[in-house]
């Protein structure tokens, strides 16, 4: 029998399941392909770098002088000996979370307020707009005037560093919220407590997070100038005093701790930040949240 | 401010201690912003229990007119009550429930429907089990783990009904609630908001520009806007009952509402 000339039928696709996923997929590898990658790209700087100043590479950028990867390592296993290394170190760190924990408390109430009061945003504003453009790093003569000590001068200019963009991402994260959400609580007769809570601080915390992840880059950049300038150990100290005795594998090594420990810090940010916002529609190839975009995919 | 509100809420009398008459009521009133008035010379009453559909042009001012009964926007003149009491700001006694996806991204269906109960106070367990109860009702029960984004627009306007519906107010307030939803989900949603409402004694003002619409969801349907334009309210009462009996009486209905409205 033959079907009608004008009919609509949805037969089962021949394919195997399976199907979907030999679908061409050309953003995403596997992870393993992935991580060699990475691996790969991070060995060829060092065979790049340690073949240049083997060779002592003289085109017009010099290579005679510098280190060569493999002083670097050996002075760096010398070091990883030493008290000394991971008394910088935990200096270097406690400072650094102790101005970033502050700036971020602070950022993100100050933020807060700004956006929601106009008040305190007449208030405040001009102060912090004055401020806000002067480097942290020319407040070391403020530092060394205000505070009893240079350990809390050095914690005043990691705050600093990281305290405006968290501020500032805070603000803006709160100033785009959706009103439609603040009114659905207040319909359901929640105060401004509530509102804070439930709908300000979670919807602005993927703004906020960006905030902080600039923040603990520029924390870092502050922490590392300020021991050079004013500090008793720790890590930027360290590479500075290293630089005056011309040890230049010294100053490699303190340049490659300050590299990881930046790295970690900002991957442990980032991860904090992905846990805490996972209820952002992410696309399926990258994994990261999907741009803008009010309505997501439906099942 | 919120400690004193959330207590009020949780003391405030339910449907049954309602006195009779008028629910809802505004007379003589001016809404709009300031210097800005959309409608004025506005009467209109609401009885308990009734569902009264709002109908009129975009622009005409049926979205004022609910944030005005909602309390969040205050009148520009003239008296909003409800229960004779002023609508001064908003209040748990008075859900509203937006156009828009609104609820909160972050949370998953049924921390969503719990939130109102979360705001007076209700325990853990119990408002837990009120919200299941709820999104098994509008037919969320299996979805009640996922988050918003994670199901289609129609779950989540019936998870928006169920979080307005679930501290069981004495007026819901719907603001065009099914207009971003295709033909076939809102003619589902439209059966599911009467089966859901008939459970429950709340009062409706619900608004639409939907002719067909606001005649199959109403007890009463209000015409706003219109030929004259401004606040005059045409009463169509019962339309539901006449055109659930007679194809004819729909039709008519139909052509006495757009001719009313000036189209």
């Amino acid at each position: 029998m033959s079907a009608p000339t004008s009919s609509l039928r949805s037969r089962p696709a021949p394919e195997a399941p399976g199907a979907r996923a030999a679908a061409p997929r050309p953003l995403r590898r596997r992870p393993w392909v992935r991580y060699t990658l990475r691996a790969g790209s991070l060995l060829a700087a060092l065979g790049l770098w340690q073949s240049l100043t083997a060779l002592d590479v003289n085109l017009w950028l010099r290579f005679a002088q510098f280190p060569s990867a493999t002083d670097v390592v050996r002075e760096f296993a010398d070091r990883l000996g030493t008290g000394a290394y991971w008394q910088d170190l935990t200096d270097s760190l406690s400072r650094i979370l102790t101005g970033f924990a502050l700036a971020a408390v602070l950022g993100v109430a100050v933020g807060t307020a700004i956006a929601r009061s106009p008040l305190v945003s007449d208030l405040l504003g001009p102060v912090l707009e004055v401020c806000r453009p002067i480097p942290a790093i020319a407040l070391v003569p403020v530092a060394i005037l205000m505070f009893p000590s240079n350990e809390q001068g050095i914690v005043f200019i990691t705050f600093t560093a990281a305290f405006f963009p968290v501020m500032v991402s805070t603000r803006h994260a709160v100033r785009a919220l959706a009103p439609v959400w603040e009114e659905a609580v207040l319909t359901m007769g929640g105060g401004r407590g509530r509102v804070l809570v439930s709908v300000v601080l979670p919807g602005a915390l993927p703004g906020i997070l960006g905030g902080l992840s600039v923040g603990i880059g520029v924390s870092w950049i502050c922490v590392i100038s300020a021991e050079m300038i004013s500090g008793a150990y720790g890590v930027g100290y360290r590479t500075w005093q290293d630089y005056t005795i011309v040890d230049y594998p010294g100053v490699f090594v303190g340049m490659t701790t300050i590299g990881v420990l930046g790295w970690l810090t900002s991957t442990a940010v980032e991860l904090a930040g992905r846990r805490l916002t996972r209820w952002l529609p992410r696309t399926e190839t990258t994994g990261r949240p999907a741009p803008a975009r009010k309505e997501a995919a439906t099942p | 401010m919120s400690t004193s509100d959330v207590t009020t809420t949780a003391a405030a009398p339910t449907a049954e201690a309602a006195p009779p008459g008028v629910r809802l009521r505004l007379a003589d009133t001016a809404l709009g912003r300031p210097g800005a008035p959309v409608l004025h010379g506005l009467d209109l009453e609401v009885a308990p229990g009734d569902i009264l559909t709002v109908v009129g042009p975009s622009g005409c001012g049926k979205s004022t007119l609910l944030r005005t009964l909602a309390g969040l926007l205050p009148a520009l003149g003239g008296r909003v009550t409800q229960d004779g009491t002023p609508i001064t700001r908003p209040h748990a006694d008075r859900a509203l429930i937006f156009q828009e996806d609104a609820l909160l991204p972050w949370r998953t269906l049924r921390a969503n429907v719990e939130l109102p109960l979360a705001i007076r106070g209700v325990p853990r367990a119990e408002r837990r089990g009120r919200a299941e109860a709820w999104l098994e009702r509008v037919g969320l029960a299996e979805h009640s783990g996922r988050l918003p984004h994670r199901v289609s627009g129609g779950q989540r306007q019936r998870a928006q009904l169920a979080r307005a519906l679930v501290g069981e107010p004495r007026a819901v307030l719907m603001d065009e609630p099914f207009g971003a939803l295709d033909a076939q989900t809102r003619a589902g949603m439209q059966r599911l908001l009467v089966e859901v409402l008939q459970g429950t004694r709340a009062t409706v003002v619900f608004v639409t520009h939907d002719v067909d619409e606001a005649l199959f969801l109403g007890d009463r349907v209000a015409l706003l806007g219109g030929a004259e334009g401004g606040g005059r309210v045409l009463d169509i009462p019962h339309p539901r009952e006449r055109a659930a009996h007679d194809a004819a009486a729909t039709v008519a209905l139909r052509r006495q509402v757009l001719e009313s409205l000036g189209m």
